[in-house]
């Protein structure tokens, strides 16, 4: 994506959003016609639990400026206890790439239940905000993905 | 030395084990190499000095299916490694019979040519037995000589202490090398670090890096058949690190594969061929597991669940990293 | 024979980078590799061995071939370019050329490597002698003389001065374009330090090495031997030994997809590793013993037997210091020769 004066940086957004809230969250603030931007791309998987450390990672390299993981409110997974091992790993991720020097605030978790398309389209909005202070990637990108 | 040695004898000669885990001398006075010994006349080559560096738990994967039992030579750092290997059911402790070995500390011959001794042609002071402070040198380019104390391998200046956690019996004296030394000191320095600085130093350490995978074939705690990085159909075999993402990604999973399971043997930093502190990942991991979980140490029990197979209902959020500030 | 004071060498590296690229070992984070000059690079032209060796300058660890892009519904293809610039690599030792010459047999034979071709053109060598070697060295035992390293220009580092002798025509355009830092001198300096050079190898440990029973001619007999079983035991199937050897020159095509195509690279493989050679039909080699015997059967044996007797090892060393279960070559060949003695 070409950055010049005129063009207004449009992040790339990956949101990873577990089936049974997040992703009906998702799918309330689009029915509520609640808007958030159209630079997140949501992926959608069965449970939080399910990201793996590299889906971050490989999110990064292929040029997404943030990564966030939305899940069922902790208590309320769809799997009982999925969230809660999500959320250690996710919080190690998180200090991990913050050791190695990546900008705070391109990684995020957020809680979203089915019922929360006004928190949804908040979170990414703020989200894509925050995405845009902090400007492209270019700490954990390969440079052969680049257009 | 000739304690052990003549114990060893005693079991293999009443078949109490088929075979041995040792170290067998090397061609220079300081390259022993891990290895089996079956027979009375295979130990004239055993010897177990400061430079038996190598934690031998890993090999016990392999030597548990074998016929019989095995001895193994651990030293008190390697029973950790041992004890998460039983943990995770991937060694047969009933096929194994542990000696628990003395420690003070082993040697980094890397810091030894570092301190400009080159040429070495025999060397002393590295003898298990004796309190020798002093390493003398023969070398082709004359004496030379250095303390003990200053050419350790890293991890014995954060020693774990001279306590095994698992073994038969305990032949020789160990000593806590650590001094009361913090071991997380480094990983704090960086954690202080601005952000561009952080990113400076990892970026300049892991452009080293030549995936050679020593640092993952070494540990005792990636004991996976497959590993995700050597999976053809996968796109992170990539064998070269062809972009520096890939030196980022290899070292932040294999740091990641091990967390919660790494007892800090410090065996991936004693192998790295390019001297990669790669001990500041698995530290990393430890240090914030600590703080955020409760002081766990991998290893030091059979029985506890590991800190990412657990949970508890008020744990912090992913959150707190960038409240930590 | 020119020479030129130790205080001259930024001067002359800075020179030498005027025109072109210059590589040369560099200090980073505390190990010595070979690495592109720049103003601010801690050069290390003192340290006996780089921890890779220089192989990098004209067969790098990893190398784009072409580039596949999408665009609609088209596809276009970009090949690499070739290297069309002139480079000098400075401070390679006689192993490392040998360990060049070994790779020339492999990439300059028909079919001819054109990457490796374009690099070899276009780079200068400048070789140079060991001043302190080490017990890992044994050079000496694969017929190679540290004191005397041909390349396209040899030096010599002594305590004060580089003495700088001009061997190939490139070596002598380089030369000429450095002339203004150098000065006229006799042999005599050099000699000596030859003589120091020689007197020191023939004190190592390994110098006395004998290559007795290894050629082309011993191949069943030695591939057959039990001893393998034994010696590749603590092998951890690392790369390392073969990522910093000389003559390694196993490679891998790979193709990364960009997202919006796909780049084709080669990077180095190792025969240590399960995928080696892998193919359709699944590995030939499914034991770490029979990819541990490779390594030293492809060196020893298998390689003299198809180029004029010529051993793919050099005696560099790097492998006998780096490997983390303190396996290596020499034992390898001791091994063997001790097994042999004992039959006879």
């Amino acid at each position: 994506m070409p950055i010049n004066g005129n063009e207004e940086f449009r992040p790339k957004i990956v949101a990873f959003c577990c089936n049974w809230c997040s992703y009906a969250g998702a799918d309330l603030a689009g029915s509520s016609r609640l808007a958030y931007p159209a630079d997140v791309k949501i992926i959608r998987v069965p449970c939080s639990c399910r990201v793996n450390p590299m889906f971050i990672l490989r999110a990064f390299e292929k040029g997404a400026d943030g990564v966030i993981m939305c899940g069922c409110h902790p208590g309320d997974c769809h799997y009982s206890t999925g969230n809660y091992y999500a959320r250690r790993r996710m919080t190690l991720l998180f200090s991990m790439l913050d050791y190695i020097g990546v900008e705070q605030g391109r990684t995020r978790v957020e809680w979203v239940s089915a019922a929360e398309g006004v928190k949804f389209s908040a979170t990414m909005n703020e989200f894509v905000e925050k995405i845009r202070s902090l400007g492209k990637n270019v700490r954990l990108e390969d440079l052969r993905c680049r257009n | 030395m000739q304690e052990l040695i003549n114990r060893i004898k005693e079991l293999l000669a009443d078949k109490t084990v088929e075979r041995v885990l040792g170290w067998k001398a090397g061609d220079l006075s300081y390259n022993p190499e891990p290895a089996y010994f079956k027979t009375e006349d295979e130990l004239e080559n055993f010897v177990y000095d400061g430079f038996c560096g190598a934690n031998l738990s890993k090999y016990m994967i392999e030597a548990a299916k074998l016929e019989g039992k095995t001895l193994v030579c651990l030293k008190p750092c390697d029973t950790y490694s041992f004890n998460q290997l039983i943990k995770e059911h991937r060694v047969d402790r009933e096929k194994t019979y542990i000696i628990g070995v003395g420690c003070k500390g082993k040697l980094d011959i890397e810091k030894i040519k570092a301190q400009g001794i080159r040429g070495i042609t025999s060397v002393s002071g590295a003898e298990i037995d004796g309190d020798a402070e002093t390493l003398e040198f023969e070398t082709v380019y004359g004496k030379k000589s250095c303390s003990y104390n200053d050419v350790m391998l890293e991890r014995c200046y954060v020693c774990k202490g001279k306590e095994h956690v698992v073994y038969d019996e305990i032949i020789g004296e160990s000593k806590d090398t650590s001094e009361g030394a913090d071991r997380f000191s480094e990983v704090s320095r960086i954690e202080n670090m601005s952000p561009e600085e952080k990113f400076a130093f990892f970026q300049k350490e892991l452009s080293k890096c030549i995936r050679c995978n020593a640092c993952r074939n070494v540990c005792p705690a990636c004991s996976c058949r497959k590993c995700v990085f050597d999976s053809n159909k996968f796109d992170s075999a990539q064998k070269a690190n062809t972009d520096s993402f890939e030196e980022k990604m290899f070292h932040i999973i294999r740091a990641f594969h091990v967390a919660g399971r790494c007892t800090d043997c410090g065996e991936c930093s004693r192998v790295c061929p390019q001297g990669i502190p790669l001990h500041l990942f698995n530290r990393k991991f430890i240090k914030d597991i600590n703080e955020f979980y409760g002081e766990y140490q991998a290893g030091e029990d059979t029985e506890s669940r590991a800190p990412l197979t657990n949970f508890t209902f008020d744990d912090c959020e992913p959150g707190i990293v960038g409240e930590r500030g | 024979m020119f020479k030129t004071a130790k205080e001259n060498l930024p001067a002359l590296f800075r020179l030498i980078a005027e025109n072109q690229e210059l590589y040369l070992p560099v200090n980073t984070a505390g190990q010595v590799n070979f690495a592109a000059w720049t103003e601010d690079a801690e050069v290390a032209l003192d340290v006996l061995k780089t921890v890779k060796s220089p192989k990098d300058a004209f067969f790098p660890q990893s190398e784009n071939l072409y580039k596949c892009t999408k665009d609609g519904k088209s596809i276009s293809i970009e090949p690499e370019a070739l290297k069309d610039q002139n480079f000098v690599v400075f401070g390679m030792k006689a192993c490392d050329l040998r360990g060049v010459e070994v790779l020339d047999r492999v990439f300059l034979s028909d079919p001819v490597d054109t990457f490796y071709k374009a690099r070899r053109d276009h780079g200068t060598i400048v070789a140079m002698a060991c001043h302190e070697p080490s017990e890992s060295c044994f050079c000496k035992a694969f017929g190679v003389d540290c004191a005397e390293p041909a390349g396209d220009v040899s030096v010599w580092l002594t305590e004060d001065s580089l003495y700088w002798n001009p061997v190939t025509e490139k070596g002598q355009a380089l030369t000429d374009a450095v002339s203004s830092l150098l000065e006229n001198t006799d042999d005599c300096a050099v000699e000596a330090e030859k003589a120091s050079i020689r007197n020191i190898v023939d004190k190592l440990p390994y110098s006395g090495l004998s290559l007795e029973g290894w050629n082309g001619d011993v191949l069943m007999e030695k591939f057959d031997s039990p001893l393998w079983e034994e010696l590749y035991k603590p092998c951890l199937a690392c790369g390392t030994c073969t990522f910093v050897c000389p003559t390694c020159q196993c490679y891998d095509i790979k193709d990364y997809d960009t997202g919006h195509g796909v780049q084709r690279y080669r990077c180095w493989d190792s025969c240590m590793y399960s995928d080696f050679t892998m193919m359709a039909h699944g590995n030939n080699r499914t034991s770490q013993m029979q990819r541990f015997r490779q390594r030293f059967m492809h060196k020893l044996v298998y390689f003299p037997a198809n180029n004029d007797g010529m051993y793919s090892c050099v005696g560099c060393g790097r492998c006998v210091d780096k490997c983390p279960s303190s396996l290596n070559i020499v034992k390898v060949i001791k091994s063997f020769q001790k097994q042999e003695g004992e039959k006879a």
